[in-house]
């Protein structure tokens, strides 16, 4: 019989820990994830030395809890696989501190993991990947459409070029005085309104991949400051359905476009975005209707935020390519996949 | 007992391998080279050179602070991980002490100290006697200046230990005169070996689980939220999903 590929994967990028056992790149074994969203709610948003302090006081606990869940001694593993960038510095710091000396203590490989490659990979707990693929990330920090030509080769060919479209969305929920984080509320009251007005769609004619959501928050903040000068109360699930209307329709248009100029095969969507209802809706429809032929794979709900499952998966396949790390492995916060803007030209 | 210290609280890193209250190896640098990069690869080279295989580690030390946060983190996440799952004990020493006891003479007031900007600075108040270090006053966040006003009683030489003495040197010498003293430069650096010492008979932490850095610090958005908000709190601040 083979011997099983067991990978203990870290995660401490933004604000959740978490620590999870993967069998074979696809079988998640445990997914221990401990999140600072109560926390940081006290602040509006991430505040990043508090969540170094909540990410010490949990690591070596969901290493354990992690360990003890898949039933796994550490002598039974394979490797260890960790974020090491983009995200928080002093939150990267400590899973990669934590990650690099259990390696080292247990004599084990270390697999350097861009966590946006895990956002992909969260996919890859649905069914394999079939390349060339396509994958559109969204999440609070990014959004952006990522072409995998072959296994393990990621590529930008489109990008936001202001404000991600997770981060749009807290900051209008904080103008809706919904409290952070405002995604999945936004998404719930969109589904109750009507797109009454006709937010602009940044980009959607321009021959290129990018996205901007600025112009839209902006636009939003004055529509609702011009109502409250003149004393008028808008519906709010008419402007969150407006509001999400928008971003939606930039970003499946510009989806649509990469998907029909590119020779793919398989669409992925990933990244806390992911997990609204409004897009993963949209996509369906638009895709069965003008592309019926791609094989569309939403990451699972479950999988959609930061989650070291998600890690293990993509350090599996980095480390079919043999692509380890040094116990000198730092965090790199602004790591980014290349960037090939021309790509379809 | 095979013993492992570690110090990444400021700029200077310091890591020692110990046999007992003998010194096997150690590193000290101070070039201000990223704790993160530097510290594993130094561990991996003294456990090498002292002939130590990392499971025949039986004592993980670390300084757990005051200090530089990202710093403190570093070494402490090393050792509590370490210490986790070689399953051994893990002792967290003051960084401030471990400064103050690398001085020896008998008798000194001796007053370690970091600077944590903005005229604060981290500081303790220690006294080294025939049993050892004794704190005069506990390690603490604290102005320059209320700290000179309670030094300034003190009829007796106080000895300043730290590279960040030179900071408040001119502060301090016009507050306490003759008495502000300062010690030798060698002495103004961690040294594992002094840090492995005072963690070889000090008590364990009952689980490497709930070691946590001593910051002596909330943060800045915890303390504004905290004054605006008496009443509330949002805990548990961490939650299993
Ligand atoms: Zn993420």
């Amino acid at each position: 019989m083979k011997k099983k590929n067991l990978i203990l994967a870290f995660e401490s990028s933004c604000d959740e820990t978490s620590v999870a056992v993967i069998e074979d790149g696809q079988k998640i074994l445990s997914n221990v994830i401990a999140t600072q969203i109560n926390s940081h709610k006290r602040f509006g948003g991430v505040v990043p030395e508090v969540a170094s302090r909540h990410h010490i006081e949990q690591i070596t606990i969901c290493i354990d809890e992690a360990l003890k869940e898949a039933q796994i001694k550490t002598e039974q593993l394979t490797a260890v696989a960790v974020t090491y960038g983009p995200g928080l510095v002093g939150a990267l710091l400590v899973g990669v501190a934590a990650a690099k000396v259990f390696a080292y203590a247990n004599d084990l490989p270390l697999i350097p993991v861009n966590h946006m490659a895990g956002h992909i990979y969260a996919a890859r707990f649905v069914k394999p990947i079939v390349f060339p693929a396509m994958a559109l990330l969204v999440s609070g920090g990014h959004t952006e459409l990522v072409y995998m030509p072959y296994e393990n080769e990621f590529q930008i060919i489109g990008e936001t070029r202001d404000d991600a479209a997770g981060e749009a969305y807290d900051k209008i929920g904080r103008v809706l005085g919904i409290s952070y984080p405002a995604g999945k509320q936004i998404d719930e009251l969109a589904h109750q309104g009507k797109d009454n007005f006709h937010f602009p769609r940044a980009m959607i004619h321009e021959d290129n991949l990018d996205f901007s959501f600025s112009g839209l928050k902006s636009a939003f903040i004055n529509t609702v400051h011009h109502a409250d000068q003149i004393g008028e109360t808008l519906d709010k699930a008419d402007l969150a359905a407006s509001f999400q209307q928008s971003v939606i329709d930039v970003i499946v248009q510009k989806t649509l476009t990469a998907c029909a100029k590119l020779p793919v095969k398989q669409l992925i969507l990933a990244g806390g975005v992911a997990a609204n209802r409004g897009l993963r809706e949209t996509l369906d429809k638009q895709l069965a209707k003008s592309q019926p032929e791609l094989d569309f794979v939403k990451a699972p709900l479950k999988l959609c935020g930061d989650n070291a499952a998600m890690i293990g998966a993509a350090g599996y396949v980095a480390m079919n390519h043999h692509i380890f790390a040094d116990a000198n492995l730092n965090a790199e916060p602004s790591l980014e996949f290349d960037w090939v803007p021309d790509a379809v030209k | 007992m095979k013993l492992l210290a570690l110090d990444t609280s400021n700029r200077p890193l310091s890591a020692a391998v110990l046999e007992d209250d003998r010194l096997l190896a150690m590193t000290t640098t101070n070039i201000g080279r990223n704790h993160s990069v530097q510290l594993l690869p130094v561990v991996e080279t003294l456990l090498q050179q002292a002939g130590v295989h990392a499971s025949d580690l039986q004592r993980i030390v670390v300084a757990e602070g005051p200090g530089s946060y990202t710093g403190l983190r570093i070494a402490a996440t090393t050792a509590k991980t370490l210490a986790y799952t070689l399953n051994i004990d893990l002792v967290g020493i003051s960084s401030l002490t471990a400064l103050a006891a690398n001085v020896s003479d008998e008798g000194r007031l001796i007053v370690p100290m970091f600077d944590a900007r903005r005229q604060n600075v981290f500081a303790g108040v220690y006294r080294r006697t025939k049993n050892g270090l004794e704190a005069v006053m506990a390690d603490r966040h604290i102005s320059i200046e209320k700290l000179v006003a309670q030094l300034a009683s003190q009829q007796e030489p106080v000895w300043f230990v730290g590279q960040d003495v030179a900071v408040y040197a001119e502060i301090l010498h016009e507050a306490l005169g003759n008495n502000f003293r300062r010690v030798a430069d060698a002495q103004n650096l961690p040294n594992a070996f002094v840090l492995g010492q005072l963690g070889l008979d000090a008590k364990p932490v009952a689980h490497p689980f709930n070691f946590i850095p001593k910051y002596l610090r909330l943060t800045q958005a915890e303390v504004e939220w905290k004054k605006q908000h008496p009443q509330e709190d949002t805990k548990p601040y961490v939650e299993k999903i």
